[in-house]
């Protein structure tokens, strides 16, 4: 519990640090909450002094009302000019603040490590960047604009009743709380309802998913029937359990309606009963009959903000959280840039694994010469793209260490060791934009004629010909509209475009047309000329040309040779290669 | 607001939903209208208090006026509950019979109509937008009556207080209306580009969180956090844009309620002074300005609640207009009893056209299989195997030429009888949540255990089954998650076999098995008795070689017919396949794979 006090201050403080570059709105919105909230209180008492003004028959004092309706006219133009100034600033502190926390999120995503946003799903990481920030903005504007003006009328209200007279007054002061008692009971009430509810509906919603997503199994089982007998039987569960939880949610504006009217009541009485007396006027009746209402009104409203805030509270430490995770090790000062690479790669005693208690890549050497071919084979699943990880310093190694002409790479900048291998994986990634932007990514200063010579050797050139505007086409969310074999097709023109000295490829070509294939296999082939290549192969052409097969399983490189020393050594290679290719 | 035709078909569609809670619909709002009224009533008391309690210092008249108010706050509190529960009910028990007509509709879709719509999208209308629908009926049966009610009430009760300062309302209420709507109206569209330019800078953060690797590679991270930091400022601006027009809404109706105070004073002043007004009736008059006040703000929450309950409803209504583009027959033919050798099913001139595609598919396909047969077909991705298999069962209707079971047009039997009589295990191998008995009585809720074994047997799954701690009753998780790839393409294998088709259609359904384990599925299909139909689906050459009958597709059309000889000496397609998957077959003898 205090620990997470503690927390949720800390959270506060990190909200304060971005609240601070717009200070000067924070500070004109409480000015402008404060004469908002006393002008507001003032027209009350203004409009009961007029009453009061108007007596009876014969007895109206005209040259005093004129003289309160003036200023009551000044009163309200100068408030609402007042909230409309208020509203703005919120507005403006809000904005800033939320877009400068999402432009440091997204500024952060791009330096975490790989091995953060692998454990994390593209999904979690979205919806902190995005729905919680959100909410976060929601529950700040909320927060300010109610929270604060709502205190401050509370206590506004309390001064105003208390000069006019202490008695009634009191009697507010002392009913009032019983709404916010009757509201936080029926909430308490409700909750362990809407948690039934949402444990039938999070039910509900699974059948219906696995239903409806595999709808053309039901229906190829004839088992539509049998769906709908239990997907109602579900329903009616949820039909009846929400009934009672809506309907007692609902229960709280009535009764702490019916609070606020009996304060009412009871002001009335007493205040009437004071006026009998000759204590009060009725000017200052009808005031406290005002007062009695604002000043229950923000009670109501306070424990909803309470929970919003303590909702945005909860959405901006999971924002902080990612925009706090460390970003991967930051280079040496005097990091080498690699350059004229000949593609000397050497990996020795190298140690690797994801997490403590696996052990993955133990004591590993290879010996790369420049214009070598590596090939790296295995079942599905085996752990290539670990090797693809620690090739391109997506994660570094434990132990040991890879060298490229000779240089750590951990003593390389980043930029010059990616730039020097090219990579095409079989997940095609391509962002929206045009062709061109997408050719463009290893080289953006690229001129039309070396774009068009890149696609033609990688056979996308008729292809995107035929798109409606040529290499200006715009390509929709991850590629849309294209096929799976011409986006790879893409993906091979963009390295095609930089070539660089060393390549990783991945032939994984399963969901691809044998003639579509043979293209890719040549335009592979072009590029592999004198170039050191890391090769994730299944044809076995590419596996028996290779000057080294890698043979990983379970994550493991278990065993390293060429072709015929390890159909030598009869083991996992020699099975695999009999139960697959020889038949 | 809304065009007419559009709140038509709306109504039409949807409020048929309703009509099992008519009463409720009906007294939900009739109650809260009462305890408008009674709220209603409040400032009349308080200005008789005035205007006689205090004037003549009755005071027993205050007590019982305050009993009054008290009791009127009570029968308020009562008529609010009923109406809570009476709109609970209605909404709840809307919403309940929308989502089960939803379901039942998705599951009267065909194929067709099932690819256009999208999991995610139909999930979203059955959860989301039917609790939106639920919200909105429920702030409809509350909120919508009750506001007008007592915007107009209080006015018509200013008038029975003093009818030529009551015309002050007249003028402010239709002010404040102008004002409230227009504002709405306004920023409406507005919030929508705010939530698209969300969406956009939600596009961007997953393309930088798919495409990680890749831009790493290409060295793009500031160009990537340029293009961010460019989105998320033209996020902000239009919110800064809509937020600005809102901001107007709460001092602009400040300004005309409080003038309106103003010119009711200067009125009552008038009045009570040539003596045609009491000075409690003023107060009452504020009273009732106060009111319309807090109503119309409640209202124009209600209203933009109202709003996103339509879309909702335009979404759902557009989902329940889709109509199945496949009508079954409803009686059943004669199923004629075949012989081996007898055709049992047979395409000529099949053409088939995706709906929204622009190209055939399929295009002029002509063949015949003899009941008893294995069959298999072949061609790379996107040849049209898969297409041509789905219109046997029917999933599909040729968009000419014709399909026939066992001599009949398959647009002759019912649904069930085809449905029966053909046995689909698909490319994905899906099973559901439940035991693997549950899963498994889908192809015959009648089987026995025993039945259900031997067709574990044949599926190559017994294993499988037995490897478990509780055996057919072990549970299964959703999707199946806890079984490998290759135990679910053999469960769902044996889930099929257990309704015993006559025709048994094995679209790639083994691409995740060994080819041992593969080899002895298709023994045991062989020896089936009595033996069905096979069409196996594949690849893999090595799966359908010793095939009765091989068919090749490329490119949609029918490149041969014939067996694994026949076809290696005579068809290149063929042989390019077999040959990218025995590369090494120059050193073996022909077929002797």
């Amino acid at each position: 519990m205090e620990q997470n006090k503690a927390f949720k201050q800390e959270t506060v403080k990190k909200v304060l640090r971005y609240v601070r570059g717009y200070w000067y709105y924070l500070a004109a919105s409480i000015l402008l909450a404060l004469l908002v909230v006393v002008l507001t209180l003032c027209v009350p008492r203004l409009t009961g002094n007029a009453v009061d003004c108007i007596v009876g028959k014969g007895q109206v004092d005209f040259a005093a009302l004129t003289h309160i309706l003036r200023l009551i006219t000044a009163v309200i133009v100068g408030n609402s000019i007042a909230q409309w100034a208020m509203a703005r600033c919120n507005n403006r502190l809000t904005y800033n603040v939320t877009q400068d926390i999402r432009n440091d999120a997204a500024e952060r995503l791009q330096h975490l490590s790989l091995a953060y946003l692998d454990g994390h799903s593209v999904g979690d990481i979205t919806s902190r960047m995005i729905s919680d920030v959100d909410q976060f903005a929601d529950g700040l504007l909320l927060g300010f604009t109610q929270l604060f003006t709502g205190v401050i009328t509370i206590f506004g209200t309390l001064l105003f009743m208390l000069r006019e007279d202490a008695g009634i007054a009191l009697v507010v002061i002392v009913v009032t709380p019983l709404s916010l008692f009757t509201a936080s009971f029926i909430a308490k009430k409700t909750y362990h309802m809407f948690q039934q509810q949402a444990q039938i509906r999070g039910e509900q919603t699974a059948y219906m998913d696995e239903m409806v997503q595999n709808q053309k199994v039901v229906q190829s089982y004839g088992h539509e029937e049998a769906a709908q007998e239990r997907f109602d039987e579900i329903n009616d569960r949820l039909e009846e359990c929400s009934r009672k939880a809506v309907f007692f949610s609902s229960l709280t504006n009535p009764t702490t309606r019916f609070v606020n009217n009996i304060v009412y009541a009871a002001v009335a009485v007493f205040g009437a009963l004071s006026a009998v007396n000759g204590n009060l006027t009725v000017g200052q009746l009808s005031c406290f009959l005002n007062y009695a209402s604002q000043y229950t009104k923000p009670f109501n409203e306070i424990s909803g903000v309470v929970a919003e805030l303590q909702n945005a509270i909860a959405c901006a430490a999971r924002v902080f959280e990612l925009i706090e995770t460390p970003p991967e090790v930051a280079e040496d000062a005097d990091a080498k840039v690699l350059t004229d690479v000949r593609g000397n790669v050497d990996l020795e005693h190298v140690y690797f694994s994801y997490t403590q208690e696996q052990r993955l890549i133990e004591d590993f050497n290879l010996h790369v010469q420049p214009g070598q071919r590596i090939a790296i084979v295995g079942p599905t699943g085996c752990g290539k793209t670990t090797l693809i990880n620690l090739l391109m310093r997506f994660y570094d190694v434990k132990d040991g260490s890879i060298r490229v002409d000779g240089t750590d790479i951990r003593h390389v900048t980043r930029e010059s060791l990616r730039e020097s291998y090219g990579m095409v994986l079989q997940e095609t990634w391509l962002h929206s934009g045009t062709i061109r932007d997408n050719l463009c990514m290893g080289k953006p200063d690229a001129t039309d004629e070396e774009i068009i010579a890149a696609a033609k050797a990688s056979h996308c050139h008729s292809f995107i010909k035929r798109l409606p505007h040529g290499y200006d086409t715009l390509m929709g969310e991850e590629g849309g509209g294209l096929s799976q074999g011409q986006k790879q097709l893409l993906c091979i023109a963009r390295v095609m475009l930089c070539l660089p000295p060393m390549l990783i490829l991945d032939e994984a070509t399963s969901s691809i047309d044998t003639r579509t294939e043979l293209k890719i296999q040549n335009a592979f082939a072009t590029m592999m000329k004198g170039r050191t290549s890391f090769i994730v192969a299944h044809r076995l052409s590419t596996i028996q040309s290779a000057d080294v097969i890698l043979v990983m399983k379970d994550g493991h490189i278990i065993e390293q040779g060429n072709h015929a020393q390890l159909l030598a050594a009869d083991g996992f290679y020699a099975k695999l290669y009999n139960s697959q290719f020889a038949h | 607001m809304v065009p007419d035709s559009f709140r038509r078909i709306f109504m039409k569609k949807l409020l048929i939903y309703l009509k099992d809670y008519k009463k409720e619909s009906v007294i939900a709002p009739l109650f809260k209208m009462l305890e408008a009224l009674f709220d209603l009533l409040v400032p009349l008391v308080v200005a008789s208090i005035i205007n006689h309690g205090i004037k003549y210092g009755d005071k027993p008249y205050i007590y019982k006026m305050c009993g009054v108010l008290i009791l009127l706050a009570a029968v308020g509190l009562t008529c609010a509950i009923c109406a809570q529960y009476f709109a609970a009910k209605a909404a709840v028990g809307f919403a309940a019979k929308l989502r089960h007509a939803l379901f039942s509709h998705i599951q009267s879709l065909s194929f067709t109509e099932l690819d256009t719509q999208g999991t995610s999208a139909l999930m979203n209308r059955m959860t989301s937008d039917v609790n939106q629908l639920q919200n909105g009926v429920n702030m409809t049966l509350r909120l919508l009556l009750r506001s007008p009610f007592i915007v107009f009430g209080a006015m018509i009760l200013a008038f029975t207080v003093n009818a030529q300062a009551a015309v002050t309302f007249v003028v402010v209420i239709p002010v404040l209306f102008i004002i409230v709507f227009s504002i709405i109206y306004a920023t409406l569209p507005l919030y929508r580009r705010v939530q698209e330019r969300l969406d956009q800078v939600l596009r961007r953060t997953r393309e930088n969180l798919t495409g990680v690797r890749v831009i790493r590679a290409f060295h793009r991270e500031d160009e990537e956090i340029d293009s961010f930091h460019r989105e998320n400022e033209v996020l902000k601006k239009e919110q800064l844009y809509v937020g600005k027009i809102s901001a107007l809404m709460n001092p602009l109706t400040y300004v005309v309620i409080n003038l309106g105070v103003i010119a009711l004073l200067s009125q009552g002043g008038h009045h009570v002074s040539v003596g045609t007004m009491e000075q409690g009736d003023v107060v009452a008059m504020l009273d009732y300005m106060s009111q319309i006040l807090v109503e119309l703000v409640k209202m124009a929450n209600t209203i933009v609640l109202l709003t996103r309950a339509l879309a909702s409803g335009k979404r759902v209504s557009d989902v329940l207009d889709v109509q199945s583009s496949m009508e079954f027959e409803a009686d059943p033919v004669v199923q004629p009893e075949l012989t081996d050798g007898e055709e049992i099913i047979g395409f000529s001139h099949v053409d088939l056209t995706y709906a929204g595609a622009g190209d055939k598919s399929l295009e002029d396909l002509n063949f015949s299989i003899k009941r008893g047969q294995t069959v298999g077909i072949i061609g790379g991705t996107g040849s049209g195997k898969t297409s041509l298999v789905h219109l046997i069962p029917r999933f599909y209707d040729a968009s000419s030429g014709e399909v026939r079971i066992a001599g009949k047009d398959v647009k002759s039997y019912t649904k069930e009888q085809l449905r029966g009589m053909v046995g689909t295990v698909m490319q994905k191998a899906v099973l559901f949540q439940g035991t693997i008995r549950e899963n498994l009585l889908w192809g015959n809720p009648d089987a026995t255990d025993e039945q259900l074994w031997k067709a574990l047997t044949i599926a190559q799954a017994k294993e499988v089954v037995e490897g478990k701690a509780d055996g057919l009753d072990e549970q299964i998780e959703q999707g199946g998650r806890n079984l490998s790839g290759g135990q679910r393409q053999r469960l769902a294998i044996a889930r099929t076999l257990v309704s015993q088709p006559e025709i048994l259609i094995l679209d790639d359904s083994a691409s995740a098995l060994d080819y041992a384990t593969d080899a002895k599925l298709r023994m045991a299909l062989a020896a089936l008795d009595p033996k069905p139909t096979v069409l196996i689906v594949s690849q893999r050459a090595a799966s359908i070689l010793y095939a009765d009958l091989i068919i090749v597709m490329d490119g949609g059309k029918i490149v041969d017919i014939g067996t694994h000889h026949e076809l290696l000496e005579r068809c290149t397609v063929y042989q390019e396949i077999y040959d990218s998957q025995f590369d090494n077959r120059k050193t073996q003898a022909r077929g002797e794979a």
